[in-house]
């Protein structure tokens, strides 16, 4: 299904720079570095500036140049009708791929103290924390208990299912993108566990740094999320 | 259940449990690396050791004997503990913790103070059979430690009778399925599971590198290479996988021995059943 996808838009990417103007032979669209929508320093203490910049600047950075360089090869393996090739790239895809949509999302899920960060949420997100899980304490209590406890890599996730019109929270390993878990699930927050997100500030003590992540989330952008899927929600 | 998880427990004493009318005593011990924490500088810190060794590897340790206590894990050996709790790939809560106490202790025994150069005698003889040449299995090897999506390891096994196949039994073992391969595994996992004997790992979590390499995997698994592997400890550990297996191999052709002998009993009713079949058919 991926690869249908990425075919399909590829092609119509095709298109609307075949219509719009004069390219190059291949018109392969390739994918750039997002800015932070705010200083690598401005999320401390929870989250020191040099992490934020290694993040930002080199792990994020290194997904989308793989993520380029396998789009390129699949590009290649799929003019050739390179079956094998095609298949042999998908594990790169998906994790390369994944590590670009997931870092995408969690730098949006973040905000400085002084601009929200960690400002509950209002509206109907804030009335569906509270139907689906008792309280904001308690969602957090347990995503904090889901991510301490995921072995390894990955990423712990508050989403909101479309079909099932509920909030739920899910983990994917390594760079799983959380659509791996269902074509339903909408990611309104994610929260990276893998050690480099922490490990040059916290060491080996991952709950401290879930315990504090939670001063700088962006509640606001999850907020926005949630009533684009569901409009007309209950507010309170 | 990650270290992390349980990192505040870390600094906990170990034989540390009331010793009242219940005397219960911790399983598996920390062993410490055999050199000084900062015996590996300038290549891989001090600080590295306190943490990577200190902090992880001791919650693992810890972390599985509060885990089996009172279990039927008690007073198995941690080799026998993983295969049980892998229980074939669906594992059980105490495996990360058997696997990853395994596995660091392993990986601290790998290297050394002044390691890398070159291997020399019979494990260098498998390894240029095997994979062409000494510098190719370097690339081999990196290129395995390297392309590790996430956490985990990867390794040097000696494969022994087993097929590539894990877990498979092989029905017809043979001389060539002896020789070396290069695996890599994911979080805990490591080639004991497949009944692959084990001879060299590095350990690719973050934590092994990042705060000496931070994002340079590369730079961390060529320094490993080049400067820390201890080849003595590979070939005396190849030399002994070899012993293992060949009584194994003994073990293992006695066995089947007997099974074809009942085997041949079986066929001969079978036969006898086959024949009263086509008997009936061509009625």
């Amino acid at each position: 299904m991926a690869l249908r996808c990425l075919a399909t838009r590829k092609t119509l990417a095709q298109a609307a720079f075949n219509s719009t103007r004069l390219t190059q032979s291949r018109a392969l669209q390739t994918f750039s570095l997002p800015d932070l929508p705010y200083d690598y320093g401005a999320l401390e203490p929870a989250i020191s500036g040099e992490i934020m910049q290694l993040h930002h600047q080199k792990h994020h950075q290194t997904y989308i140049t793989n993520y380029n360089k396998a789009l390129e090869q699949l590009h290649e393996a799929i003019e050739k009708g390179d079956a094998s090739t095609v298949v042999k790239l998908q594990s790169a895809i998906k994790f390369n791929g994944g590590g670009h949509v997931n870092h995408s999302i969690f730098w949006k899920n973040l905000a400085p103290v002084r601009e929200g960060g960690g400002e509950p949420p209002h509206g109907s997100l804030g009335w569906a924390i509270d139907t689906n899980f008792g309280s904001l304490e308690s969602l957090i209590q347990k995503m904090n208990a889901e991510g301490a406890a995921l072995q390894g890599s990955g990423w712990v996730w508050l989403a909101v299912d479309k079909e099932l019109k509920k909030l739920v929270i899910e983990t994917t390993a390594n760079q799983d993108p959380l659509v791996t878990k269902g074509a339903s699930l909408v990611p309104l927050l994610g929260i990276d566990v893998w050690e480099h997100a922490y490990y040059l500030q916290y060491k080996n003590v991952r709950p401290d740094y879930l315990k504090n992540i939670w001063e700088v989330i962006n509640w606001k952008y999850a907020s926005s999320v949630y009533e684009n899927e569901f409009p007309s929600a209950r507010s309170p | 259940m990650a270290a992390a998880a349980s990192s505040s427990m870390a600094t906990s004493r170990r034989f540390s449990r009331k010793a009242g009318s219940n005397l219960i005593t911790a399983n598996f011990e920390l062993k410490p690396p055999p050199y000084p924490l900062n015996a590996l500088e300038p290549h891989m810190s001090r600080e590295t050791l306190e943490y990577h060794w200190g902090k992880h590897h001791r919650a693992y340790v810890d972390n599985l004997n509060k885990q089996i206590v009172g279990t039927g894990l008690e007073g198995l050996s941690l080799e026998d503990t993983i295969i049980v709790t892998y229980n074939k790939g669906d594992m059980l809560p105490a495996f990360n913790n058997a696997a990853q106490a395994w596995n660091h202790e392993f990986f601290w025994e790998s290297i050394k103070p002044g390691g890398g150069g070159k291997p020399s005698g019979e494990l260098l003889d498998l390894i240029e059979r095997d994979f062409g040449s000494f510098e190719q299995f370097i690339q081999e090897f990196k290129s395995a430690a390297a392309t590790q999506f996430g956490s985990g390891w990867a390794w040097l096994a000696y494969k022994a009778n087993r097929l590539d196949m894990e877990n498979a039994v092989n029905p017809w073992p043979s001389d060539k399925d002896k020789k070396l391969v290069i695996v890599k595994s994911p979080n805990a996992v490591n080639p004991l599971v497949w009944d692959y004997f084990p001879l060299l790992t590095i350990d690719v979590w973050e934590h092994a590198y990042y705060l000496d390499f931070q994002n340079r995997r590369p730079d961390y698994i060529s320094m490993f290479m080049e400067k820390l592997v201890s080849w003595e400890a590979v070939s005396a550990r190849l030399e002994k996988a070899k012993a293992q297996a060949a009584e194994r191999e003994i073990e293992e052709e006695r066995r089947r021995k007997e099974e074809e002998e009942e085997q041949s009993d079986d066929d001969d009713v079978q036969l006898y059943l086959d024949s009263d079949t086509d008997d009936s058919d061509s009625e």
